[in-house]
């Protein structure tokens, strides 16, 4: 359809480049799209200044996925033992097998269901005369087969809409059993607008059914849960290493290489430290109303974004002891980053990237394009909200949708045996003094350029003209995007799953990262797309062998 | 053990699937209807389906799968999904502009009953459609059949474009069913030596093989066109290969436009291609050349020169009906026996169809229709085989007990080749053959001791 043509970035202003983007739809899909796309001031709003979380127009081609994948894909797809089931026909099931790359590591006798694909297939009887029968009967199999210690059932399309009761059947069978937790998420497909509605139920119920089943507390000292970091490419184990490295014990991962025993006593811990701030921060905010334990923002990906959340993680427990720990192993692991860089640097430098992945991930990644000294021209998140373009202080402005409003939200209170405040009022206060700052995210716009495009949700006609007007120098997104934009000779790189290699996370993942980029946007692959007679037609006038 | 929760003993299971051999019918459709000219599939439903449909495509492919979604939300799911369809149908000729849109339903519009026909009435009423374009639909409920039904139903769907003119058109209809870009080509380089004028479709060679050239095709060149499955109707035949994939659409020229045709088993493997060479020559009327001759009498000479290390061996195979027939009977040809055999596609026909290929073997042959990897690998455990053929997935299996393992059907995520290399005809038996004998001799080399490790094999 387009040719990737010769025009550079610098003859279009960000005015322009909206006005192409938005000049082949009809009228209504303008103006809904006009809303979504959004030239970045830079400015703190107070009230969202772009909409976000909404519908996707029917018939334009989005990135976007389901409200089922971000619930068993995301948040359950990377826990190993726990037994998921998929409550529906065979295809939701086998399309969330094992293609998110999260790894595991469940040693040379632990359990791991993550190579498994489990569903009950459903079939037309089952549509028509109700699926309950069937899914106890496959819970019953699953039990018998395996004796996990829980069982997870996700609910398909038509499993809402015919009115299977997933929620009495799990009850049920986790009374029969006794000593296995079965429970159930209502994620089909419809419901939301994205992965994101997906993101949120699967908290809900991982929070009603698992989360403080489990008293015993943990040795170690510094203990914190890491939420959102979901391990792909082995990133989870590279936080660990370097958590362990600094004497904070991890009690759990929400949810990467995450097993049963990490969510139940995940309460016990007394510092939730969020990595995805979109798939994630419901769990931390009832973690915090229910148990008192606070919660701050923290990203792993890229070297110095490592160190401020090291030193941020050790800030909140105030001890010298770790304080210095915290700051000898930043000395320990920086000097390979920066040899790193030094090498590196001087061919990445200046080069120019999109970004348009994730609900965080895009403003994660940006951290490491940064070290890098490479230019995000435009970013966007798949299934982001208001609140993570522009920070959590426009969240009470924020109006909610009749989608946003079919998601459950769980009523929580404190619990009365179990609710501990981690600091004393005066200690907040004195923390607060020093400028540390609790439940705080600014959101993507605050760091990107002034007058760069920020794109919601954006779709595969918008992706080919923002690459073909700005020939950014590396394009990253998701899969289904991949080919396309490498087509137009733009190299690719998918930040969902990474395509391969990884990890991307903490002081390796970083070098690891910068190695990946300077082979992406470096490559000699590039410049084999013509042939010699393509590139010099010029010369194909008479010429003998004489 | 990465499937170290795998029992050796086999216990009955009536509702749990583990590990399927097969998906939804949706995404067969997505496939079948990227074989048409100028053609942007539409899912009817949740937008996670379209999304799952074409990551798979591309993790197969490697090639960008575009399709379009109705994204149906909580509403269009309790009140129906005919405005999201309308408002689908009048932003995809205005932004992509395609020649057809193959719509396909999914397990939600069906479920909530859906009327795709109606709705392609309204929106031809109210000229969302313009002049010249196509809308075709499909109903593929994904509980029922397998993605291999999914395919076949659209491709039925694009039977039903045929409007004959009355007048012959002096070519012999091919539907080649699911098989890769390069397996069509190999069809279409087949019957052009023959010298038998085709209209094969879907076609995707062209589509889903491209080049990387610096520019970007929405829709490439390649397909059936419209015009040409229109004229399909005044074809002197159809040839469908594979019962499973290619018979409706073939039985729908037969009944509506009275076009006969053969079934056939899809050209794999040795006596398979056979049928399908003498049925051309029958049907077209000529005569085969010695080019075709020579490539079969090439195959033969590879079986011939490598059966000492075919011979007996034992072979698990995983995959669609259509596929798996013609690959049993290839395998049992060459001497070698295929033991366990499981399909997740449901159907009678295909265990009978094993059974009668098998039965001079010697051996108890496990075969399953509507079976499940699962207990694939529980046979494999109980019986060991000698070499595994099927999809990626099977690695896991491969790798856990210790078995050479070829990577053939869909689909393939982890090699590359699949979508060049055709393993159809002759040529492609050689290539099938090359697969095989590689990891089978690749592991003797492994295994041997020094004392009896060998250069000349």
């Amino acid at each position: 359809m387009a040719t990737a043509t010769k025009k550079k970035m610098v003859q279009w202003d960000a005015t322009d480049i909206k006005a192409e983007l938005l000049s082949k739809y009809p009228p209504k899909v303008a103006r809904k799209r006009a809303k979504q796309i959004m030239i970045n001031e830079a400015l703190q709003n107070d009230t969202p200044a772009l909409t976000a979380n909404v519908r996707t127009i029917p018939g334009i081609m989005t990135m976007r996925g389901c409200t089922y994948a971000g619930c068993k894909g995301v948040i359950m797809g990377p826990t190993r033992d726990i037994v998921n089931l998929v409550h529906g026909p065979i295809g939701c099931s086998f399309y969330a097998w094992l293609t998110r790359r999260n790894q595991t590591d469940a040693g040379p006798d632990g359990e791991n269901y993550m190579n498994y694909c489990f569903s009950t297939d459903m079939q037309e009887q089952d549509i028509i005369f109700g699926g309950e029968k069937k899914l106890a009967q496959a819970i019953q199999e699953a039990y018998d087969l395996f004796h996990p210690k829980s069982i997870a059932v996700f609910a398909t399309c038509p499993v809402g809409l015919i009115g299977d009761d997933i929620h009495t059947v799990t009850k049920n069978m986790k009374e029969k059993f006794g000593d296995c937790n079965v429970f159930a998420f209502s994620c089909e497909g419809y419901k939301g607008v994205s992965q994101s509605a997906g993101h949120h139920i699967a908290n809900n119920q991982v929070f009603r059914h698992l989360v403080g089943q489990n008293d015993e507390v943990k040795p170690g000292k510094y203990k914190i849960n890491l939420l959102g970091e979901y391990n792909i490419g082995g990133d989870g184990f590279e936080i660990d290493r370097i958590l362990k490295k600094c004497g904070i014990t991890c009690i759990s991962t929400f949810s990467g290489n995450s097993t049963y025993d990490q969510f139940v006593s995940s309460h016990t811990a007394d510092l939730n430290a969020v990595m995805c701030h979109r798939s994630i921060n419901y769990v931390a905010d009832m973690m915090e109303t229910k148990y008192g334990i606070p919660w701050v923002k923290v990203n792993f990906i890229g070297a110095k974004a490592t160190a401020k959340s090291l030193r941020k993680i050790a800030g909140y427990f105030g001890e010298q002891e770790l304080i210095d720990k915290v700051e000898q192993v930043i000395a320990e692991e920086m000097p390979a980053v920066e040899a790193a860089l030094l090498n590196i640097l001087p061919r990445t430098e200046e080069k120019t990237v999109m970004m348009f992945v994730g609900g965080s991930r895009a403003h994660h990644y940006k951290e490491l394009f940064d070290e890098l000294g490479m230019k995000t021209i435009s970013a966007g998140y798949e299934f982001g909200h208001q609140d993570d373009y522009e920070g959590r202080q426009v969240l009470p402005n924020i109006k909610l949708d009749a989608d946003s409003r079919n998601i459950e939200e769980l009523e929580v209170e404190a619990d009365e045996g179990r609710y501990r405040p981690r600091k004393s009022d005066q200690e907040l206060q004195a923390l607060d003094q020093a400028g540390y700052k609790f439940k705080q995210y600014d959101g993507l716009a605050m760091d990107m350029d002034k007058g760069t495009l920020i794109i919601d949700d954006l779709n595969q006609y918008e992706a080919e003209k923002l690459v073909e007007i700005m020939k950014p120098d590396l394009f990253c997104a998701g899969v289904k995007e991949k080919y396309s934009i490498q087509k137009l000779g733009v190299p690719m790189k998918q930040l969902h799953s990474y395509d391969s290699g990884g990890p991307y996370a903490g002081f390796v993942g970083a070098v690891n990262f910068y190695e990946e980029i300077d082979r992406l946007v470096n490559s000699k692959v590039w410049s084999h797309m013509k042939a010699p007679w393509q590139k010099n037609p010029q010369l194909s006038g008479s010429f003998n062998w004489e | 053990m990465l499937l170290r929760h795998t029992p050796t003993e086999i216990t009955e299971r009536t509702a749990l699937t583990i590990n399927p051999a097969k998906t939804c019918q949706p995404i067969g459709a997505m496939y079948a209807a990227l074989g048409v000219h100028g053609c942007l599939p539409h899912s009817h439903g949740s937008q996670g389906c379209c999304a799952y449909h074409r990551s798979a495509l591309t993790r197969h492919y490697k090639e960008p799968i575009s399709a379009t979604t109705s994204s149906f939300t909580e509403g269009a799911s309790v009140f129906g999904g005919q405005a999201n369809m309308l408002q689908a149908i009048n932003n995809i000729f205005t932004v992509y502009n395609p020649e057809v849109i193959a719509i396909h339903t999914t397990c939600l519009s069906e479920t909530i009953g859906d009327d795709l026909p109606q709705m392609k009435k309204k929106a031809h009423a109210e000229g969302t459609i313009p002049e010249g374009k196509y809308v075709i639909s499909a109903s593929t409920p994904s509980y029922a059949g397998s993605h291999v039904t999914g395919f076949s139903n659209m491709v039925k769907s694009m039977a039903e474009m045929a409007e004959p003119k009355g007048k012959k058109n002096g070519k012999v209809n091919i539907i080649p069913g699911w098989v890769e870009p390069c397996d069509m080509e190999e069809i279409k380089r087949l019957t052009a030596i023959i010298g038998v004028k085709t209209i094969l479709f879907p076609d995707t060679s062209g589509v889903l093989n491209g080049p990387l050239s610096g520019e970007y095709k929405m829709f490439p060149d390649g397909g059936t066109t419209v015009a040409e499955l229109q004229s399909t109707g005044d074809s002197l035949g159809t040839l469908a290969l594979g019962e499973w994939c290619s018979a409706d659409a073939a039985r729908t020229l037969d009944t509506k436009h009275k076009v006969p045709c053969s079934i056939l088993d899809m050209p794999f493997g040795l006596m398979a291609t056979d049928r399908f060479i003498d049925a051309l020559r029958t049907i077209a009327g000529v005569t085969i050349p010695e080019e075709i001759a020579y490539e079969r009498g090439q195959l033969v000479d590879m079986i011939s020169d490598m059966h000492q290390y075919l011979y007996g061996k034992k072979v698990a195979l995983v995959g669609d009906p259509d596929q798996l027939i013609a690959m049993t009977e290839f395998l049992v040809s060459m001497d070698m026996k295929p033991i366990h055999i499981v399909t997740g596609t449901p159907g009678n026909k295909f265990e009978k169809r094993i059974k009668e290929i098998t039965k001079d073997m010697g051996c108890e042959v496990n075969v399953r229709a509507k079976g499940d990897m699962f207990l694939l690998h529980q046979w494999i455990k109980n019986e060991p085989v000698d070499l595994i053929i099927g999809n990626t997935y099977c690695k896991y299996i491969a790798r856990d007990e210790d078995i050479p393992y070829v990577r053939w059907g869909f689909p393939i995520l982890d090699r590359q080749g699949h979508q060049y290399f055709p393993t159809v005809g002759y040529k492609g038996g050689l290539r099938l053959l090359e697969k095989i004998l590689g990891v089978l001799l690749d592991r003797k080399d492994r295994d041997d001791s020094e004392t009896k490790f060998e250069l000349v094999l």
